[in-house]
């Protein structure tokens, strides 16, 4: 499978999908205005990436803002991901990252926690 | 008599705390730019960082919610003004930011704003949390955005009341004021 890498812009993130290393990463800002149709294509890939998937696959998000058209986006992402880790065999692991004291972002993960069905690790990231 | 929107952005202007604002078509362009320039000002203020994230965060939703609900309009609005005609504003007050964002709308959009705002300022923070959490997982988006997420999330994240105002501008039409407050 190819490899997804996007540069990030000041509205979209720095995206880096690798099915040979099981690497889902997600950095940056993601505030555009039309979240899906930014989206579409790494939700795509990550359909074909669960018909053989890693053993452990490795979710780094890393958001600094993020608009609530993303929030649903970065759902669906989170949902394929739950996908993969009800197999049994293949393990998934979210890292999300949050900015000392960015109590606002700390929750939107416990947000998706609560919803989705992989384990969660909270990681903040201290300057 | 109509709502004179100008008179009522000049006094906007007016305002000692003032830190930006603008009058005219709501355009992508434009809120990247608003954007761009409120996080400069915000940066060489002494805000915390957690206040600078709040605002900027609490700023993307009203904007882009501002330019995803500025729908057809009425020819006298067209008349006097330009298509997807919006203002905004931000100022520094004493114990924070408030926020300001305007647009036309008809009588449709005011009452569903009025029942969706009206429901949200009666909520505390716990119910809204719930209520986004459940519009996140239940409700599909539709092409515009997050499928009516964006005020929920600003009253979860600002933990204020929404202040909102709706003046008679032509027939059906209203010229629709939302205040947001971020606390310092």
């Amino acid at each position: 499978m190819e490899p997804i890498t996007i540069e990030g812009t000041p509205k979209t993130p720095t995206v880096k999908f690798d099915a040979n290393e099981g690497l889902v990463e997600i950095k940056g800002r993601s505030i555009p205005e039309n979240s899906i149709e930014f989206y579409k294509p790494l939700i795509e890939w990550l359909e074909e990436y669960s018909k053989a998937p890693k053993e452990l696959t490795k979710v780094n998000i890393q958001l600094e803002y993020f608009n609530t058209s993303s929030s649903k986006c970065i759902l669906d992402v989170f949902k394929k991901l739950e996908a993969i880790h009800k197999t049994q065999k293949n393990e998934v692991i979210i890292n999300w990252y949050y900015e000392e004291d960015d109590e606002d972002m700390l929750e939107a993960g416990e947000d998706y926690e609560s919803i989705i069905r992989v384990p969660f690790k909270m990681i903040e990231i201290v300057d | 008599m109509s709502f004179n929107v100008d008179k009522y952005f000049d006094n906007l202007q007016n305002n000692d705390g003032l830190v930006l604002s603008y009058k005219g078509t709501i355009t992508s362009g434009v809120i990247n730019d608003i954007l761009e320039k409120v996080e400069q000002k915000l940066e060489i203020s002494e805000e915390s960082t957690k206040v600078r994230k709040k605002i900027y965060n609490v700023l993307v939703e009203g904007l882009q919610n501002l330019y995803h609900h500025i729908e057809e309009q009425h020819d006298e609005i067209l008349r006097k003004y330009n298509d997807k005609f919006g203002i905004f504003a931000i100022q520094r007050n004493e114990d924070g930011y408030t926020i300001t964002l305007g647009n036309f709308v008809d009588k449709e959009q005011k009452d569903f704003l009025t029942e969706k705002i009206d429901q949200i300022n009666l909520m505390s923070v716990e119910e809204l949390k719930d209520l986004y959490k459940y519009i996140l997982d239940h409700q599909k988006m539709s092409a515009k955005g997050g499928g009516g997420l964006g005020l929920v999330d600003i009253a979860r994240k600002t933990n204020n009341k929404l202040e909102y105002e709706f003046f008679s501008f032509v027939d059906n039409w209203y010229f629709y004021k939302l205040n947001i407050f971020v606390s310092l």
